[in-house]
Formats: C-alpha cells, structure tokens, sequence
C-alpha cells in the first residue's frame, strides 16, 4: 500500500511540473488537505474552465493582491462560473481576481463559513448584457464575510448573498452593475461602509417566492454611501432585477424586519429608497408559503440629498412620479401594500432632507388612474413611530 | 465585527442543510492506471468483462455530445446490493460502476473504428461514492487517472455524413460529484429500478436485467418486476407518449441538479420525473438567478410556446455561460431539444 501511494504522488508531481496553471491549480484544489493554503501567483492568467473545490474543510486560497494575481475566464470553453466552491467549511479567498467569467465570478454553496478579502470580480468590457449575472455570490451559505473587495459590470448584482444566514458585508465597492449589492431571502445581514455608485440601483433587499429558503430578515443596512446608481439596466429581460428602475438608491421588496440608517443616498435620480410588494413585479404568485409584503421597515438618520431632474422615464414607476412630481420626486417611496394579517410597521424618522410618498396602488390603480387625481400621501407622520430608534454604531 | 442583533426572526426559517464530506486527498482510493483493477480480460480496449463485472444499460440515457457508452457493476465478491423503490440501489462498500465513452469514427459503421475517450470509475469508498475519471492512450492500450481532467480533439462523422469536430471535455473529480450530488453525498444516477427494467443483450441472450441480477444473486428485496416502472427510451417513440419521453428526457439530463437537494434547488426549478407542480417544473415560472441564461425571455416554459421557454433556450446553446446543463456539453443534442419542443408546444 505505501509502495502505490509513492507511485502515485510520482506520478502526480510529474503531472504538475508540465501543467500549465489551470491544470496546476485544479489538482491543488483537489487534493488540499485540511489547513493547506493554495497560492494563485502573481500575474495575469487565461483559465479555460471552471476552477472548483468541492468538499474542503479549513482552506486558504490567496493570491498576491487583486490587482496583481489576475485569473481572466475571457476564453472560458466550459462551466459557467469562473471559481465554484460547494459543499466546503472555513474557506478563505484573498488577494486575486476573476475576470470575464461567461457566467457568475465566483460561486459558493452549501458552505459555512466562507470569506472574501481583497477579492476583484470584473468583466472588463464595461456594462453589457452579455456579462456575468454575479460578481461575488454566495447562496445556501452560512457565516458569509465579504469585505475589501470590488465587483464591476455584473448583469444582475455584483455582490449577492441568496438564501444565506448571519451575513457581513462591509468596506466594498461596487460599480457599473445592474445592482450593487443585493440581500435575497437572507436572514441576519449587516451591510456597512460599502461604497455603491454608478449602477441601476445601490442596495436591493429581495423576498423572492419559489425559493428553497423562504423567507429574509433582520437585515441592517447602514453607514453606506450610496451614490449616483443612475446607470441604464442591462439586465437581461426575464430577470427579477431588469425591473429595477436606473436612478435606485435603496430597493426593500417584500422583506419584513429591515433596518435602514446612517446611509447617505446621494443623486439617485429615481428612487432614493423604495418599499415595495411583490405585486409591483407584476409577476403572478403562485407559492402559497410566500408572503409578498413588506413589513417592520425601519428608516432613519439617512442623508438623502438629491438635485432637481426628471426620474428614469423607460418604467411606469418612473413615469408615474415625473408626471406627478416633475423633476422633484420623493426621495422615500412606498407603494402602499400591506398585509392584511400584519400590518406594515413602516417607521420613518430623522432622515435629512428625505420627501416621502405613498402610492397607495391598491386605491390608486384598482380600475384605471391618472397620476393627476390620484391620492398619494407625502404624509411622513403615520410612519413616525412615536419613539427614537437607538443607533447601532458601526465599531472597528 | 459590528455586532448582530440576537433577535430571533418570528418566521420559520428552513433550515439549510449543509453536511460536510471531507475527502481530503482521494488518491488513495484509486488506482494510476485502469489496468490496474483487472475488470477486462485480452486487449483492455475490447471490454470483455471478467467474471463478476456485469454489463447494463439504462432505458434513458445523460446526453454526452453523442458519446456511446459501455456500463458495468462490479460488486464485491459474494455480496449484493439492495433494491430501492426511490432512487439508486443501496451498493455495498467497494462497489464499482465504470462506463467508457467512446466515438465511433463514422456513426454510419458504429462497429469500425472506435476510438475510446475515458473510463469513469464511480467507487464506493469508506467515505462513501468517489469518481475518478481515466483517460485512454493514443495508442488505446491504456487509460490513466486524471484527477484534473483532460480536454481532448474529438471529432466523428453523423449519421447524416457530416464531420462534426469539437472539444471533447473529460470532467475533473469535482465535476464527478457536481452531477453525481444528492442531498451533498454523493450517489450513483443510473443504477434505479425503472432505468434498468428493460431487456438488455447477454452473451447468453436478452434478459430483463433486473431478472438476471436476481438470477445471478446480486440484488435482494426486489419486489415482482411487474409492479415496477419504467422510464421510457425518450429516442425510441414507441417507447412512450411526447410528454412521457420528454420527462423521461428532462430526468436523466437536468433532474440531478433540479431537484430538492440537487445543486438547482436555488433557481426552485425542479425537473426530476415525479415532481407534478407545473409551476416548479418551470410551466410560466420565472427564472431565478440565471443571468443572460434568460435569453430576454420570462419563463422556464410557456405552454404551446417553445421558442419563449427558456428551457429550449438554454438547451440550444453551446456558450458556457448560457446552456444547460452547464457540464458535458459541447454540442446541441438536436433531437433531444426536438422532443422537448414537441412537447411544449403541445402543452395547454
């Protein structure tokens, strides 16, 4: 038995010596025992196939700087993520980047305990529909840390965390995405000091239906600077996130239990913040353990500011508050939806020059609707909720 | 870290299933060379099975950019698998499948010609089932682990006499378990009662397979094989109705990621061959997390709409980031999508 093992490591040291760096890595990633750490060299790399690790407990793959280690999927010939981590425990990726992937950069399932550092995931040709749906994606994850890390030119989010729990994301930047940053059917999520600019909108927070994880929540999004998400969708049509309006600062749709606060939303042109149901997807529901409405929506001590100019006129919603309110649109909007069995608890406080409006749509638009009768309410004083909500201050 | 609030969340969360199977390094359950287990008596390449490696097939097979394939069992001796209503067999540890993918260099004379691409060994280790892919020689005298995978220039004529060259993708021992995953183990496909419940070509003559692993004493606890179903051949149309081949196709192709504890479960598209929801079987389901998958089209499948259903989409494409399924493709199965189209449009 021993004689084979030599045989065999022989056989695969000579595999090694002649590989070119996909070959190379993929053997690591293959056979790392628990505590290995994986070097991505210095330098810029064509991979032809998806990278992926699957079953690994307790592994490090680090790179010399994500500007510097450079892994470019521009020829990809096969699998749709650029790295694939499934299945796995206490995985660190750090110091490298992933270009041009066909499909998401990097992916990560059925993982606890997954950490991106100084992670790059880009497609270099600027926004295109032909990109990548997601930058940085976990999903089915638990104990999810993102932070140092950029993600640019993503055709769904650049950052997305779906059907994950206990979630950091933190000291990011994302541009030139469909949406910056998106929490789905996630449960206990901090998003902080993340830098969001220049997308279709900064920081979406999804309940979606037909999910394996029903249901988000406590999800606290704060200190972030949120600014000028003005960009066109590129989002390939039949994606929830093509219905997002350019020019969204903060989107909650559907979630219930979602703090807001500390942010400053800068020039998002459309929508600084949106509260919205799933009815407004106009989508038909056809999953009965899904609740399509918003609820415990807490809003305060943000900065909104934003200069006078038209909302995107290419969506009915953006059309319908041009009409309403010309070229000053509110900067905290509701579409006025709430549970019957629970009712919405949408609290608005302290926020610096925010303007609120409540579509009301279930009134508005139940037969026909001109945006000139309609009855919306700019009235941010039901939503008072008569006590001051305490800070939770950022540390470290 | 900034501290998270310990609140609980008053809806019931469903509780991620996440169960961890650390191989470490799996080289030692598998041999360098495909000689080296003794499964084939004379010249390797001509497959003839020692005693004890049994030979199948199964009734609807994964498409594998035409590839023909050889299948065999290998159990330890004297010991049998056990018959599961669900799903594959029950197989004792030390185990074996193998299936060889081969080309023949004009599908016109699929006898003449063969060239042999890889052997995959899917072997029930104390750590439960691992597969270790081998790649044959030029010279088709010998196949060798490679861990990491192996591209390969493949080409043959069609039946249609045309030269179809591409890429042949040998997958890596991950990409093994990406199909081979159910509930994060791993677990043979083929081997269920209702693929195998059909007549296969014994040296001896044909035989209902799961017959003849009774009369070999390699099964227990089969019930009467009437009583069993039986997944149709989706290319043989006297084998079921448009809807039954096309399920049977969608199955044995998409099913062992789009299922409950497959790998698909995050898009909420299930597609194995009991699920009865439409929705979940895609009917004007929107599409979750596909990105330019989508193809600017809204649903997994619109009834008596083929050409706005994503699925046919995403089956008539060869870009990576694009078609399904997302390994072991380079080529559009034609007839396959055929079917599946069928079967759309005759949908209400």
């Amino acid at each position: 038995m021993k004689k084979q093992e030599i045989t065999l490591s022989l056989f695969f040291f000579a595999n090694i010596l002649f590989a070119d760096l996909e070959k190379d890595l993929q053997t690591q990633f293959i056979l790392a025992e628990p505590g290995d750490t994986i070097s991505i060299p210095e330098g810029h790399y064509q991979i032809q196939g998806t990278l992926s690790v699957e079953g690994k407990e307790n592994l490090v793959i680090r790179g010399f700087g994500k500007n510097r280690s450079i892994l470019s999927f521009l020829n990809q010939s096969e699998g749709a993520q650029g790295i694939s981590i499934t299945n796995s425990k206490t995985i660190l990726l750090e110091g490298f980047a992933v270009q041009d992937s066909k499909g998401d950069a990097i992916k990560v399932q059925y993982t606890d305990g997954i950490i991106f550092r100084d992670i790059k995931a880009e497609w270099t040709g600027g926004p295109k529909e032909t990109n990548g749906a997601y930058g940085l994606y976990p999903v089915q994850c638990e104990n999810v840390l993102i932070e140092h890390s950029i993600s640019i030119g993503a055709s769904d989010a650049g950052i997305y965390v779906g059907q994950s729990n206990n979630i950091v994301v933190r000291y990011n930047e994302v541009y030139d995405n469909v949406a910056g940053i998106e929490i789905e059917n996630s449960n206990n999520a901090e998003v902080y000091e993340n830098y969001s600019h220049g997308n279709t909108g900064g920081i979406l927070v999804f309940d979606l239906p037909d999910l394996i994880q029903k249901k988000g929540g406590n999800v606290h999004i704060f200190n972030n600077r949120i600014e000028s998400n003005n960009l066109f969708n590129f989002a390939p049509k039949g994606n929830i996130v093509g219905k997002i309006l350019p020019g969204t600062g903060i989107m909650i749709l559907a979630c219930s239990d979602v703090h807001i606060f500390a942010n400053t939303l800068i020039n998002n042109k459309s929508i600084g913040t949106g509260i919205v149901s799933y009815f407004m997807t106009e989508e038909d529901l056809n999953d009965s353990l899904y609740n399509p409405y918003t609820a415990d929506i807490h809003i305060y001590n943000n900065t909104f500011d934003r200069w006078p100019g038209f909302p995107d006129l290419g969506y009915d919603i953006g059309q319908l508050l041009a009409v309403k309110y010309g070229r000053n649109t509110p900067d905290i909007v509701y579409d006025g939806m709430q549970d019957p069995e629970n009712p919405i608890r949408l609290c608005i406080q302290n926020n610096e020059d925010a303007r609120f409006t409540d579509l009301d749509i279930e009134h508005n638009f139940e037969e026909w609707y001109s945006p000139f009768i309609s009855n919306f309410s700019e009235e941010m004083s039901p939503h008072n909720c008569g006590k001051q909500h305490p800070m939770i201050s950022t540390t470290k | 870290m900034s501290k998270i609030s310990g609140k609980t969340n008053r809806l019931v969360l469903l509780t991620l299933l996440i169960s961890f199977t650390f191989a470490g390094n799996p080289l030692k359950y598998a041999k360098p060379k495909l000689s080296d287990y003794g499964f084939f008596e004379g010249e390797m390449a001509d497959h003839h099975p020692m005693e004890g490696v049994i030979p199948y097939d199964v009734s609807a097979q994964l498409f594998s950019d035409y590839a023909l394939k050889s299948r065999f069992i290998v159990l330890p001796k004297g010991q049998q698998l056990d018959f599961q209503k669900n799903g594959a067999f029950d197989f004792p540890e030390e185990s074996v499948l193998i299936k060889t993918f081969f080309y023949p260099a004009d599908f016109r004379s699929p006898d003449q010609n063969i060239r042999l691409m890889e052997t995959r060994l899917l072997i029930n280790t104390p750590e439960g089932w691992l597969g270790f892919p081998y790649v044959w020689n030029a010279e088709q005298t010998e196949a060798y682990l490679e861990i990491a995978g192996e591209r390969l220039d493949a080409s043959f004529v069609n039946y249609a006499g045309n030269q179809v060259d591409f890429k042949y993708s040998v997958p890596n021992f991950n990409q093994c378990k990406g199909c081979h995953v159910s509930q994060n183990k791993m677990v043979p496909i083929g081997p269920k009662a209702r693929l195998l419940n059909h007549s296969f070509d014994y040296v001896g003559g044909a035989m209902n397979q799961l017959k003849k692993w009774t009369s070999l004493g390699i099964i227990t606890g089969l019930p009467e094989i009437s009583t069993l179903a039986h997944t149709p051949d989706y290319n043989n149309p006297e084998d079921g109705s448009v809807k039954e081949r096309a399920r049977a196709l969608i199955d044995i192709n998409c099913a062992h990621c789009h299922r409950l504890g497959g790998p698909a479960e995050t898009s909420g598209l299930f597609l194995n061959i009991e699920e009865t929801n439409p929705t979940k079987l895609g009917v004007m389901k929107p599409p979750i997390a596909a990105g330019r998958g989508a193809g600017n089209l809204n649903y997994t499948i619109v009834p008596g709409a083929p050409e706005k259903s994503i699925m046919v989409y995403r089956m008539e494409s060869t870009d990576p980031g694009i078609m399904m399924p997302e390994l072991g493709r380079k080529l559009v199965h034609k007839d396959g999508v055929e079917l599946v189209k069928k079967w759309i449009k005759e949908m209400d």
